[in-house]
């Protein structure tokens, strides 16, 4: 198999850089004593979140994300390693230093967990009492906690009184209670419908835009990371198998995230003559003639065995498994290759 | 027994039931809900997870459930003399009321809080919350609904245990049933306590239901 990708020279910096990360696990392990034997859920996890992005755990079932998650505020205790959330170690904290630190780091639920005696106002106030805000500074923090979620109508609401999109925007407003530079999500939209997911998706990314506010978000759709994430980690059997910018992986056919989110690559030898490679493109080439311009400048006759163009965030990309049949194949690659698609040839 | 005279001891038999139901309930109230909660809170997974403290204080519970309240009766006399300085009388019968009421009700209180959703702890502990504000700010009242009705079933339990309080006179209800009623076979007494019983029982468990529902936020 020949590669050729544009190499990202932001990961050769990533290591080096300078600006404080929002969160950062060193070698993070967390071992469960189950009888005799131990389960490692997390084997050993390294990874950095830039601040101001949204940062995407993506992996199945059991994987150990919610672990992972859980480890950011403590509420799991790693078994060794670092995390740190904007430069303060973690794991070294205890007792009221670390009930204070999690008092800034915000965390929304898949099942939201508001608590079902208070109205959404007093819930959203919950948090503000534990910072010790007074009565007065909690009703007009609470309105403008609301309004911020599209809510100013539901304060004197109970939980059952509202549908899954709104219990978790009241869950959002209650974890941007004490300003957190960090807000953790685990599994927020799993519980919702398709429409409901994408409403909450863009309210996250609102915040992060307007405020600058960091996400941590763990789920097991493919579909959130292309809608909203930043960056990605796939995290199998407790560790990271690949990370990166989600923009980078997506646009290599190697790489496990589009293995994942396009297609599925027909798996067969190419015909008498014929070449099979796949090619892949971000928003830049996503409106050009390319198969047309092959065929014209190569006389190659191009067929397309798998492949889509995909919305990811505001941009576009695709990826086509193509066979080429022609003298000047290769050629052809070669030009695409030039123009900056990403070509894998099988 | 009749007419007036019935109504006179009627009278005086509710107020003493009231007198030992009323006060062994607040005091097994005000200790087995800490009781529950620390039964909840002590156990595996839980945030206080502790196995050397559980397992002897669900044993203490268990064995003060273990005692059939006529025994309690009587095995506790010396107790009872020590705490309320005498061994009859409705007072006597308190102390044997109360504390079988306590790990009973500490049971109820148990099943009351572990209902209670433990996503609820997790985002109270992610917002930096502390045990108390733990019990106070989310047990407690999430589960208040659930303990309310716990309490009502304590009432009528205490209000049927308290019958056999006449066997160190404590009198009450039922000991005029039994006295009256049964012993000496006059059957409108016998029908007038029970009557009374019936309706206080409907009436708790009224109240109970709506003190619950008007909780329940559903
Ligand atoms: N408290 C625990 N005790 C024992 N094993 C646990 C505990 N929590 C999680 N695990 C195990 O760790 C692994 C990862 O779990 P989790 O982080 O919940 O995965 P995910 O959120 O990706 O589904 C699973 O195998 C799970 O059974
Ligand atoms: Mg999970």
């Amino acid at each position: 198999m020949i590669t050729f990708t544009q190499d990202s020279v932001s990961s050769f910096f990533q290591t080096e850089n300078e600006t404080e990360n929002a969160i950062t696990f060193t070698d993070v392990r967390k071992v469960y004593q189950q009888g005799d034997h131990a389960i490692a859920a997390l084997d050993g996890v390294t990874l950095q979140v830039k601040p101001g992005e949204i940062y995407g755990v993506l992996g199945q079932s059991g994987a150990g994300k919610s672990t992972l998650i859980r480890c950011v505020n403590q509420l799991e205790k790693p078994t060794s390693g670092s995390v740190q959330v904007n430069g303060q170690e973690m794991t070294r904290l205890s007792g009221k230093e670390l009930r204070q630190s999690r008092q800034h780091i915000g965390m929304i639920f898949q099942h939201f967990n508001l608590l079902s005696c208070r109205t959404v106002a007093q819930d959203v106030a919950f948090p503000l009492e534990i910072i010790g805000y007074s009565k007065l500074q909690r009703k007009a923090k609470v309105e403008e906690l609301l309004a911020l979620v599209g809510l100013e109508g539901k304060a004197n609401a109970y939980p059952a009184q509202l549908s899954g999109g709104q219990k978790q925007r009241v869950g959002i407003a209650r974890a941007l209670a004490g300003e957190p530079k960090v807000l953790l999500s685990d599994e927020a939209t799993s519980a919702l419908d398709p429409q409901t997911t994408r409403s909450i998706l863009d309210l996250l990314r609102d915040l992060n835009r307007r405020m600058g506010l960091t996400i941590l978000l763990i789920t097991h759709e493919m579909g959130v990371v292309k809608y909203i994430c930043d960056s990605v980690a796939i995290l199998n059997a407790g560790r990271i198998v690949e990370q990166g910018p989600v923009s980078d992986l997506i646009t290599k056919p190697e790489s496990l995230l589009s293995q994942e989110f396009f297609p599925r690559r027909v798996q067969r030898q190419p015909r008498a003559g014929a070449v099979i490679a796949t090619i892949a493109f971000d928003e830049a080439l996503a409106d050009e003639p390319i198969f047309s311009a092959l065929t014209r400048h190569f006389d190659v006759n191009v067929s397309i065995l798998s492949g889509s163009v995909e919305p990811v965030g505001d941009r576009r990309v695709g990826q086509f498994q193509i066979e080429l049949v022609g003298e000047r194949a290769a050629d052809a690659l070669k030009y695409l290759h030039e123009l900056n698609y990403a070509v894998e040839v099988h | 027994m009749q007419g007036q005279e019935l109504i006179d001891g009627l009278w005086v038999a509710t107020v003493e039931t009231f007198y030992m139901v009323g006060i062994s309930v607040l005091i097994a109230v005000i200790l087995g809900l800490p009781l529950g909660l620390l039964l909840v809170m002590l156990s595996p997974g839980n945030i206080l997870d502790n196995p050397k403290l559980h397992k002897p204080l669900s044993a203490i519970v268990n064995t003060g459930r273990s005692f059939p309240f006529i025994i309690l009766l009587v095995v506790l006399t010396p107790f009872t003399r020590l705490v309320v300085g005498t061994s009859i009388g409705s007072t006597a019968a308190l102390v044997p009321l109360t504390l079988a009421a306590i790990p009973f009700f500490a049971r109820l209180a148990e099943t009351s809080i572990l209902e209670v959703d433990k996503g609820l702890i997790e985002a109270a502990e992610a917002m930096g919350c502390n045990y108390w504000q733990i019990v106070l700010k989310v047990l407690v009242p999430e589960a208040l609904p659930s303990i309310v009705l716990g309490v009502t079933i304590l009432i009528v339990n205490l209000l049927s245990a308290s019958a056999m309080a006449g066997a160190v006179g404590g009198g009450g209800l039922g000991n005029l049933a039994i006295q009256y009623g049964y012993q000496r076979f006059d059957v409108a007494v016998m029908f007038a306590t029970i009557i009374v019983l019936i309706i206080l029982v409907q009436l708790i468990q009224l109240f109970g239901d709506r003190i619950s529902q008007s909780l329940r936020k559903k």
